[in-house]
């Protein structure tokens, strides 16, 4: 993968506001963004609904992807780029969710919502009418989802990029700081694991950075090229965009998302936890 | 906005005495700035969280204690630094003029 295939600009969404071929997705952590305004022509998939399982802790199964993009007009032949807010964390999150299930052309909008809206360009309430689609999905590509145990193997011998921000990492915050902190989980980080927030990945204006850039910040943290890789942050999300970087924009191989993420491990029972700073020793105690 | 009660953001349904509260508004003006960006800076100066403003111009966050910066992106305006202290049980008010 590249930048060329995986990401396209404002200017080039702009361009191809009227293309048939492309489908325009948005998918914000604030569920109501869409509802204030989005770009002209784009459909709005909810992620606490459209994207999960109502009962288990999943994903939708393949029939249920199937069926959702079915009705919403998503065909697989289409160039489906996805856009958010919240840097698009979540828009990322959709990104990789699609490349579960095997869509081909998918695609992510430098800097998302925000850019879109900080270059003052148009947003529209008008809700599109596409028609109903018979969409396919493959199984689930399992090569870029890790589960729980793999993550507990993974200690001291993978690489494990935690990308919450220092304060969610070391433990002094258990959420973003946009969201309340009373959690039922432990606080602290996976021992071994690097933390490179995933807003080291992206400017000011959410787009992301330079290829250059993004290499180097990975080689600064030791990120190991012979060694396999599981990003994790919270839920999923923010881990998304990291392994979009890792990935889409940078190549590396066997890169896994966790999407349980801390909500899942920091719950977990008996398994070793790190607190403060430094990534820690394999069984949890300080260097 | 016309007619709307001067002061912060309800606090409803926030457990105060849980946590430390950042917020606030971001005018310009005079006149709230709803659809800016407000992001949270931690001591050294990382992201950690941001939010858009609403039509009213008001953000929250919950932090912990200690110091933190509030930069403001907003449309056609140059980015805003305020830099704020949060202790958990309180809340710190805000205004950012553009």
């Amino acid at each position: 993968m590249s930048r060329e295939n995986s990401l396209v600009s404002a200017q080039w969404v702009e361009e191809h506001l009227d293309d048939q071929n492309v489908v325009l997705i948005e998918v914000d952590e604030d569920t109501s963004s869409y509802d204030k305004g989005h770009i002209r022509g784009a459909i709005k998939l909810d992620w606490t609904t459209d994207l999960q399982d109502q009962v288990r802790r999943d994903f939708l199964n393949k029939e249920q992807f199937e069926a959702l993009l079915s009705s919403h007009g998503v065909g697989n032949d289409h160039t489906v780029v996805l856009y958010g807010g919240n840097n698009n964390w979540f828009a990322a999150y959709a990104y990789w969710y699609f490349k579960l299930y095997g869509h081909q052309d998918v695609k992510l909008l430098d800097g998302g919502r925000k850019k879109w809206e900080l270059d003052s360009r148009e947003l529209t309430d008008e809700v599109p009418d596409r028609a109903a689609t018979t969409y396919v999905a493959q199984e689930q590509d399992r090569s870029i989802r890790a589960f729980r145990d793999e993550v507990v193997a993974a200690i001291g011998s993978h690489n494990l990029v935690d990308v919450r921000s220092p304060d969610e990492y070391a433990g002094r915050l258990l959420a973003p700081a946009h969201l309340p902190q009373e959690q039922s989980q432990r606080a602290g980080h996976v021992p071994t694991s690097v933390n490179v927030p995933w807003s080291k990945n992206a400017n000011d204006d959410g787009t992301f950075k330079s290829d250059e850039e993004l290499q180097k910040l990975y080689a600064e943290v030791g990120f190991d090229e012979s060694k396999d890789t599981i990003a994790l942050c919270r839920i999923g999300e923010r881990s998304s965009l990291t392994w979009f970087v890792l990935q889409e924009l940078l190549g590396k191989k066997n890169v896994k998302n966790y999407d349980g993420s801390w909500t899942e491990y920091g719950s977990l029972v008996g398994v070793p936890i790190a607190l403060g700073d430094e990534p820690g020793q394999a069984d949890g105690k300080s260097a | 906005m016309c007619g709307a009660t001067e002061g912060g953001l309800s606090l409803a349904g926030v457990d105060v005495t849980k946590e430390a509260v950042i917020q606030g508004k971001v005018v310009r003006g005079g006149d709230p700035v709803g659809g800016a960006y407000v992001r949270l800076l931690d001591r050294t100066g990382e992201f950690t969280a941001e939010v858009p403003t609403s039509a009213t111009g008001h953000f929250r966050f919950f932090a912990g204690d200690g110091d933190w910066t509030l930069r403001t992106l907003a449309p056609k305006a140059e980015p805003v630094d305020r830099k704020v202290r949060a202790a958990v049980g309180s809340v710190a008010e805000v205004e950012i003029s553009l």
